[in-house]
C-alpha cells in the first residue's frame, strides 16, 4: 500500500488553457477516500473545467490524474465511468417519459431485447436502494417524480454504473431545504458505504454543514485547502473573492408606506390551460422589499410575467400606481414601463437582453421609443451609445465597451447592465427576478446594496429569488409560493430557513386562523389584512 | 486588427468570396466533364455580361430585379420570417402596376403614371403578403407554407385575369394592351442620349435607381430607426422583444407588407420599364433567386447589391453562353445558380472553422465567453 492509496482522487499540476485563458493553472487536489469534499469558487474560477477534465469531457494540457491509486488519461467520459467516477449534473439528464428503470439502463441495455436487462437492473437497483437508503419507485415515469426524487434517480444511475466517486454540480439549487436535508442524509449513507463525494457549490452554508474538507479555487488556481471544521464561511468567502466580503446586507429596517402595487386574486394559466398561479393576493408598498420565496417553478415566473404585462392573466385584478388592469383590460409591457414599473427578468439570456445585439442595443431594450434617444424618425446611434456608456459607468459594467456583443460579457456584467437599464430610469415599482443567479460574490454585494438603496429612496421592490439567504437578508416581508399559491407570509425578521422551508413545501397550514385574526386586528394600523383575507 | 473585427471580415467578405470561388471551380469541373473548355466558357460568359454596352445593360437590368427580391427576403428575415413568396408578390405587384396605368387617362403625363405604377406595385405586392402575414400573426399558420402556396394562387389569379379580363381585344396571346408611352419608365440609353451620350440600346431603365434608393431606405429603416430596432429585436429574440414592449403580431404584419411591396417592384422594372404591357410569367425565377441573393448578401443591402450583380451576371452571361457555344443549353445557368446556392447557402460555413483557426486565433483576454465557466 502506497500513500496515494488513501486518496480517491489525486490531481497533480493540472493545466488547461482555452486559447490564452488559463482556466486551470497547475491545479492540485487530493480527495480522501470516503470523504465529502467541497469545491468552492466564483463563476469562472475553473471548477467546472476541472471537473470536466476529471470526467473526461476535456483533456488537460498537462498534469496527472490518479483515481483510486491508479493513473489515468481520460479521453472521454466512458473511461472515467469505467474508472469509477459518476457525475450528477446540475441539469438532469433524464428521459421524461421513461420509467426510472428505463432511465437507469439507458446506455447499458445489455442486448437487443430489453427484458433480460430490465430484470437484472431491477434486482441490482433494489439492492442499491436498500444499501444506501435510496428508495424510489422503479416503475414511475420521471415526469411524475419531484425534483428531489429525480435527483435520486441520477445518483442511482451513477451508482448502477459502478461509481465509487460521485461528483455533484450544484445539487441543491433546485431543492427545498427539506429535500436538501434528505439529500445530505443520503450523502451520509453513501459515505458510510465508502463512497467518496465531491460537492461543487457556491452555497457556503452547505459546505460548512456537510463536508469534511473544502478546496477553494480562484482565477484558475487552487488557493486553499481546509478542513471544514477549521474554517468559517467568512474565511471561505474571502478566499474565493480575494478580499473581505460582507455576507450580511447592511440595511436599516424597512419603512413600508402607501401600497404602489395591489394584486387581488390573481390567477394565470399557461398555454396548455394549466393553472400556474392561483388566487394570489398581496400588496407591495413604497419603501419596502417584498421577497417571494419558493422552489423554482412554483409560479414565480408567471407572477413576474403577469405583473409586467407579458403573459395574460386569467382572472383577478392588479393595480399599479393607481392604474388598474384585469383579464379584460390588460396593460401592455410598454405601457406599464411608461407608468413607472420596471422589470429585471429572471432569465437574462432568454428575456433580459438580446445576446446577438451589441451592449448599447441591449441597453435600449424596452426603451427604444424614448424621445430622448430618437430624433424624429432617426434613432441616433450617438445617443444610444452615450446612454449605454452612462449605464455602464453607474453600475461599473466591465468592459465598458458599448460596441461589444452582449453575449461576450460575463454573467455578472450582463446582469449589471440589465439592472442599470431598469434602475437608472428611477421606476416607482421594481420587479426583480433572481438578481444574483450566476453572479460573482463581489457583484452580489453590489447588487444587494443597490436594491436596498432603491428601497430607501421610497421605491417598491418585489424580489423573486430561489436563494433563501438572499430573500432573508434583503427583504422586509416575505411571501412564499408553492404550486402557484401563496403558502405563507412572514416578516423577514421572524423568518428562518426551517420555517420558510416548511412553507415552500406547503407543510404549514397556509392560513393559520389565529394569524388571520391577529392580522385583522391590526388592520386599522396596517394595510396587510387584505392579503391574508384573500 | 482586433479579433472581433477579423471575424467580421471573415464572415462578410472572405467567406462569401471563397464560397463563390468554390462554386465556380465545381462549375468548371462540370464544363470539363461535358467537353467544354471552362476557360473559354468563362471568357464567353464574362464577355456576354460585361464585354459590350448592350450586354452590360442586360446584366444591370437583371440585377435590378434581384435587388428588389433580395431586399424583400432580407427585410422579412430580420424579423425572423422566411418569406419565400417573392414570386407571387412580384407577379401580383405587376397587376397593381398594370391596373394603375391601364385605368388612368392615357393623356396624363409621366409624372402621374410612373409614381402611380410604383404605388400600384407596392400596394398589390404588399397586400399579397398581408394575407399570409395575418394568418401567421393571428392564426398561427406558418409563413413558409402560406407564402409558397400564395405563389400558386398568384399564378392562377393572374392566368384568370390575363385571359378573361385584361386580354387585348382581338388578340389570342394573354397580354394586355400596350401602355401609353407616357407611362414608360425611361430607358437609360434614352436618358443618356438626352444628355448627349450615345450608348447601345438595352432594356436597362431608370428602375435601377429605384432599386438603389430602396437599398438605402432599407438600410436606414432597419439600422437607424426605432421600428428597425423593434424588427431586429423580434427576429433575434422574440421573448426579449415582448418583454421590451414590442408587439410581435404588429411586427409580422408590417414587415411582411414591406417585404411584399419590395418584391412587387420587380414589375416596375419588367413591365413599366421594358415590356410596356402586362404579360404572363414576367417574374419567373426572381422571387426564388432573391432568397439566394439575400443569403449571399448576408441580409445587408450592400451585400445584396453585390450578390444581385453576381446573379445578374450569371443570367446575362449564361444566356450568351448558351447562344455562343454548342453543347451548352440555357439550363447551364440553372446549374451554375444551383452550385452558387449550394456553396453560398447550404454549405455557407464550410470554410469558417478553418479560417477562424488560421486567421483569427483566440488571443489573450479574448476567449469566447463560457469556456471557463
Amino acid at each position: 500500500m502506497t500513500m496515494t492509496d488513501n486518496f480517491a482522487i489525486e490531481l497533480t499540476d493540472i493545466d488547461k488553457r482555452f486559447g490564452a485563458v488559463h482556466a486551470n493553472n497547475k491545479v492540485c487536489l487530493q480527495v480522501k477516500r470516503g470523504n465529502i469534499h467541497g469545491i468552492v469558487g466564483e463563476n469562472g474560477a475553473g471548477k467546472s473545467t476541472l471537473m470536466s477534465i476529471l470526467y473526461g469531457f476535456y483533456q488537460a494540457d498537462a498534469g496527472q490524474i490518479d483515481v483510486l491509486g491508479q493513473a489515468y488519461t481520460f479521453t472521454d467520459s466512458h473511461q472515467a465511468i469505467a474508472a469509477g467516477i459518476g457525475m450528477v449534473h446540475q441539469h438532469f439528464m433524464l428521459v421524461e417519459n421513461f420509467t426510472v428503470l428505463e432511465n437507469v439502463i439507458l446506455g447499458s441495455e445489455g442486448g437487443a431485447l430489453l427484458a433480460h436487462g430490465l430484470a437484472a437492473a431491477r434486482k441490482e437497483l433494489t439492492r442499491l436502494g436498500d444499501e444506501y437508503g435510496l428508495k424510489v419507485d422503479l416503475d414511475a415515469t420521471i415526469d411524475t417524480l419531484s425534483v428531489g426524487l429525480q435527483q435520486r434517480v441520477e445518483i442511482l444511475k451513477a451508482l448502477y454504473k459502478g461509481a465509487k466517486i460521485l461528483i455533484l454540480d450544484e445539487p441543491t439549487g433546485v431543492l427545498t431545504p427539506q429535500e436538501t436535508e434528505e439529500l445530505f442524509r443520503i450523502f451520509g449513507a453513501l459515505k458510510q458505504q465508502g463512497v467518496t463525494i465531491m460537492l461543487i457549490t457556491h452555497k457556503l452554508r452547505e459546505i460548512m454543514s456537510i463536508t469534511d474538507q473544502v478546496s477553494v479555487m480562484r482565477a484558475g488556481q487552487m488557493v486553499a485547502h481546509r478542513d471544514t471544521q477549521a474554517t468559517s464561511r467568512e474565511e471561505l468567502a474571502e478566499l474565493m473573492v480575494g478580499r473581505k466580503v460582507l455576507l450580511q446586507v447592511n440595511k436599516k429596517p424597512g419603512n413600508g408606506r402607501a401600497p404602489l402595487l395591489k394584486v387581488k386574486r390573481l390567477s394565470v394559466s399557461d398555454s396548455q390551460g394549466i393553472e400556474r398561479l392561483k388566487d394570489v393576493s398581496f400588496e407591495l408598498r413604497a419603501g419596502e422589499v417584498l421577497g417571494v420565496a419558493g422552489v423554482s417553478g412554483n409560479g414565480q415566473t408567471e407572477l413576474l410575467e403577469a405583473l409586467s404585462g407579458i403573459v395574460p392573466m386569467t382572472s383577478g385584478a392588479i393595480e399599479v400606481l393607481g392604474f388598474k388592469m384585469d383579464a379584460k383590460h390588460p396593460l401592455t409591457p410598454d405601457r406599464l414601463r411608461e407608468l413607472g414599473l420596471a422589470h429585471v427578468p429572471e432569465d437574462r439570456h432568454r428575456m433580459g437582453l438580446i445576446t446577438d445585439f451589441s451592449a448599447s442595443e441591449s441597453a435600449l431594450l424596452g426603451y427604444h421609443t424614448d424621445p430622448k434617444i430618437n430624433s424624429g424618425i432617426w434613432l441616433s446611434n450617438r445617443k444610444v451609445e452615450a446612454n449605454c456608456q452612462a449605464l455602464m459607468q453607474s453600475f461599473d459594467v466591465r468592459p465598458a465597451d458599448p460596441h461589444l456583443k452582449s453575449a461576450n460579457f460575463s454573467g455578472g456584467n450582463q446582469q449589471k447592465l440589465i439592472l442599470a437599464r431598469e434602475m437608472e430610469r428611477n421606476p416607482e415599482v421594481l420587479l426583480i427576478g433572481q438578481p444574483t443567479r450566476g453572479v460573482d460574490i463581489g457583484a452580489i454585494e453590489f447588487i444587494h446594496q443597490r436594491i436596498i438603496d432603491m428601497r430607501d429612496a421610497g421605491k417598491a421592490v418585489l424580489l423573486v429569488s430561489v436563494e433563501l439567504d438572499e430573500i432573508m437578508s434583503v427583504s422586509d416581508r416575505i411571501i412564499v409560493l408553492c404550486d402557484g399559491e401563496i403558502s405563507g407570509r412572514i416578516d423577514a425578521a421572524d423568518a428562518d430557513e426551517r420555517t420558510l422551508g416548511m412553507m415552500m413545501a406547503n407543510a404549514l397550514d397556509p392560513i393559520d386562523p389565529l394569524q388571520t385574526m391577529d392580522d385583522q386586528h391590526a388592520s386599522s394600523q396596517q394595510a396587510s389584512s387584505q392579503e391574508t383575507q384573500a | 486588427m482586433k479579433r472581433d473585427t477579423r471575424i467580421t471580415w471573415i464572415n462578410r467578405l472572405l467567406l462569401p468570396l471563397l464560397n463563390i470561388l468554390t462554386a465556380f471551380a465545381v462549375t468548371a469541373i462540370v464544363f470539363w466533364l461535358i467537353d467544354v473548355n471552362p476557360i473559354e466558357a468563362a471568357e464567353v460568359l464574362l464577355y456576354g455580361a460585361f464585354g459590350y454596352e448592350e450586354g452590360i445593360g442586360y446584366t444591370i437590368y437583371y440585377t435590378t430585379n434581384f435587388i428588389f427580391t433580395g431586399l424583400a427576403v432580407a427585410v422579412a428575415f430580420h424579423a425572423g420570417l422566411f418569406n419565400i413568396g417573392g414570386e407571387g408578390q412580384a407577379y401580383v405587384g405587376g397587376l397593381g402596376a398594370g391596373l394603375a396605368i391601364l385605368f388612368l387617362d392615357p393623356t396624363l403625363g409621366a409624372w402621374v403614371f410612373i409614381p402611380a405604377s410604383i404605388i400600384g406595385a407596392l400596394l398589390f405586392g404588399g397586400l399579397w403578403a398581408l394575407i399570409p402575414a395575418y394568418l401567421q400573426a393571428y392564426r398561427g399558420s406558418h409563413i413558409v407554407i402560406t407564402t409558397i402556396m400564395f405563389n400558386f394562387l398568384a399564378a392562377s389569379l393572374m392566368v384568370y385575369v390575363m385571359v378573361h379580363v385584361l386580354r387585348e381585344t382581338g388578340q389570342m396571346t394573354p397580354q394586355s394592351e400596350l401602355f401609353p408611352t407616357n407611362a414608360w419608365m425611361p430607358f437609360v440609353h434614352d436618358v443618356a442620349a438626352g444628355l448627349g451620350y450615345s450608348i447601345e440600346a438595352s432594356p436597362l431603365n431608370l428602375s435601377v435607381l429605384l432599386a438603389l434608393v430602396c437599398a438605402v431606405l432599407v438600410w436606414f429603416f432597419l439600422w437607424q430607426t426605432r421600428w428597425g430596432y423593434a424588427i431586429r429585436a423580434t427576429g433575434k429574440n422574440g421573448t426579449a422583444a415582448v418583454y421590451g414592449g414590442i408587439k410581435p403580431k404588429r411586427i409580422i404584419i408590417v414587415v411582411m407588407c414591406i417585404s411584399g411591396a419590395l418584391a412587387g417592384l420587380v414589375s416596375v422594372n419588367e413591365l413599366v420599364g421594358y415590356q410596356h404591357r402586362l404579360i404572363m410569367d414576367f417574374h419567373l425565377g426572381y422571387g426564388f433567386g432573391g432568397i439566394a441573393v439575400a443569403l449571399m448578401g448576408r441580409n445587408h443591402p450592400l451585400g445584396i447589391i453585390v450578390a444581385a450583380l453576381l446573379f445578374g451576371t450569371l443570367y446575362q452571361g449564361g444566356a450568351e453562353l448558351a447562344f455562343e457555344m454548342s453543347g451548352i443549353s440555357r439550363d447551364i445557368v440553372v446549374v451554375m445558380q444551383g452550385l452558387v446556392i449550394l456553396f453560398c447557402g447550404a454549405l455557407e460555413y464550410m470554410y469558417r472553422p478553418w479560417l477562424i483557426r488560421n486567421l483569427a486565433p483566440v488571443k489573450q483576454q479574448e476567449a469566447p465567453a463560457g469556456v471557463t465557466a
